[in-house]
């Protein structure tokens, strides 16, 4: 009787050459981080490293405790940013909403020309932080609440235009033959067929956008562009580091409380 | 015989509020807001007619980018942030699976869990740039204090995403390979790590990209990177310079959005 070899193998998770390529892939990975750690940490100055606890405790000393009497003073500069905020989300919406649905499919005009387009203006928006759309505007228009509000609309728009044509491609083509059967024309066809459908989505995807928005409009001000950031700039500048405290700790409640409220809409809605 | 009389018009219902009332002070409320808010602009049309000549020569610069008489400082910024941004994420992914692993309720005990959710709830909590603040104050100035900030703000967005990911997977095989007499380390090795690794590759790549477009802005307080050289040539009015450094930002997202998507589905 022969015995059965097979069953003396050594099980192994993965074949001999698949286990050279992992390893390879490891090699790889790790030569790379090394390269960039190295260029990275050319010009570091060790020093500063080996000093930051020390430099850590400091700061953490000199915030603590917060400057309470500051509080008020932060109030008109907090309504600013809510303003920038909801604003800018309001003006994002409304420019996003033709570019939707140029972007869409089912929707698009012309899908050789303005879908290209349309898709460009959502990955540009898209790629450019809040922040240095705010620093060009500064530049341009001047600092103030305006530069803000356009710099938080014109980042809003890749965001809402991607997820907005998402969900009008989404759309259930059933419902739209059905108004098309009627006779309607193709305005009213967008107006009883596609709309009503993507109404929760839209309400829903502004909510989220005005939320992310009020987190970002509160730095803002570092470049100039109004909001409760200036006072955070103006702090910094001048080391006050116990009023710098009592401005993040109300940046942090009002984005806690933006994202409650955004929950409870988008609950109620979707 | 009566003609039957049909309504020859028709509304549509109200989708979302449906008592009248309501709906109307909302409106209303909406539209004192608006009144307010917008009334608080404050807006120096002189100003941003002189802006408009600027304004003019920044699209200009973008159509015709001057990458040639700053390319030794666009060059710099670049190498900077895209160091900053590979050494950040393998440190900050490195990081963020034990935290990860510890903020899973399922593998872990209760004070452990904790400990690692209230991790994950600092570093999602504060933005980028504010924690850049913070570093630039404790490491001086650099890409330094940008790796350390990107290493830490990875560490809320993975740690969270992988604990999530824990949390959900098929317990079938973890109870398979519990009944085998595995020990803890064997049974997130054997049963966790399989189900949750094709992911936790796709969040890394994602990411990646994500710690490319904070590296482009965190410079503008001092954290190094590619953000420093742009805040510089716009504070120089050198707006061809600006437009080739945003192009380079974008053409940078695209190639990285691209192929990390490319990368995922070939993963998965």
């Amino acid at each position: 009787m022969t015995e059965i070899s097979h069953y003396s193998q050594v099980w192994s998770h993965r074949s001999p050459r698949g286990r050279l390529m992992l390893w390879v892939g490891w090699l790889a990975l790790v030569a790379l981080f090394v390269w960039c750690w190295k260029l990275m940490t050319a010009d570091t100055i060790w020093f500063f490293v080996a000093d930051a606890p020390k430099q850590a405790a400091d700061i953490g000393s000199r915030m603590i405790p917060p400057r309470w009497s500051y509080l008020p003073e932060l109030m008109q500069p907090l309504w600013d940013t809510i303003n920038i905020a909801t604003l800018g989300t309001i003006g994002g919406v409304i420019m996003a909403v033709p570019v939707a649905f140029m972007a869409a499919r089912n929707t698009t005009p012309s899908a050789t020309i303005l879908r290209p387009l349309a898709l460009f203006i959502i990955v540009a928006s898209r790629s450019i932080n809040s922040l240095i759309w705010a620093l060009l505007l500064v530049a341009i228009i001047g600092p103030g609440l305006l530069a803000g509000i356009v710099a938080i609309a014109l980042r809003s728009i890749g965001f809402v235009g991607k997820l907005l044509y998402e969900a009008i491609e989404e759309t259930d083509v059933t419902q739209i033959e059905a108004i098309e059967a009627t006779g309607a024309s193709s305005a009213q066809v967008l107006n009883y067929g596609i709309v009503p459908q993507i109404m929760p989505a839209f309400w829903g995807i502004t909510v989220f956008r005005w939320d992310i928005n009020i987190r970002e409009s509160t730095i803002l001000g570092l470049v100039g562009a109004g909001g409760i950031g200036l006072k955070l700039q103006a702090s910094l500048n001048t080391l006050a580091w116990s009023q710098v405290t009592v401005i993040l700790l109300l940046i942090l409640a009002t984005v806690v409380l933006s994202e409650w409220v955004s929950a409870r809409i988008r609950h109620a809605i979707l | 015989m009566t003609t039957q009389a049909y309504p020859t018009t028709w509304r549509r219902p109200p989708q979302i509020i449906k008592n009248h009332h309501w709906r109307l002070a909302l409106q209303v409320g909406i539209l004192v807001y608006l009144v307010l808010a917008v009334s608080t602009v404050d807006v120096n049309w002189a100003r941003v007619y002189e802006g408009l000549e600027r304004g003019q020569r920044f699209i200009m610069g973008f159509l015709q980018p001057d990458f040639t008489s700053r390319w030794k400082d666009i060059s710099q910024g670049l190498v900077e942030s895209l160091t900053m941004t590979l050494t950040s994420t393998v440190v900050g992914v490195l990081i963020s699976i034990p935290i990860g692993i510890g903020a899973a309720r399922n593998l872990t005990p209760r004070w452990i869990y904790y400990f690692c959710r209230a991790i994950i709830a600092t570093s999602r909590a504060l933005q980028e740039i504010i924690i850049a603040i913070f570093f630039v104050a404790m490491f001086g100035f650099g890409p330094f204090a940008g790796f350390i900030t990107l290493s830490f703000a990875t560490i809320g967005f993975i740690a969270k995403l992988l604990a999530d990911d824990i949390e959900e997977i098929d317990a079938a095989q973890a109870e398979s390979i519990r009944s085998t007499g595995a020990s803890w380390w064997q049974l997130v090795n054997y049963a966790v790590q399989p189900q949750v690794m094709p992911r936790l590759i796709g969040l890394s790549l994602y990411r990646l990209d994500i710690n490319f477009r904070e590296s482009a802005v965190i410079g503008i307080v001092g954290a190094g990177g590619i953000g420093a050289t742009l805040n510089t040539a716009i504070d120089r009015y050198e707006y061809d310079s600006a437009g080739a450094i945003l192009l380079i930002v974008i053409a940078i997202v695209m190639v990285a959005e691209y192929s990390s998507s490319y990368l995922r589905k070939f993963l998965q």
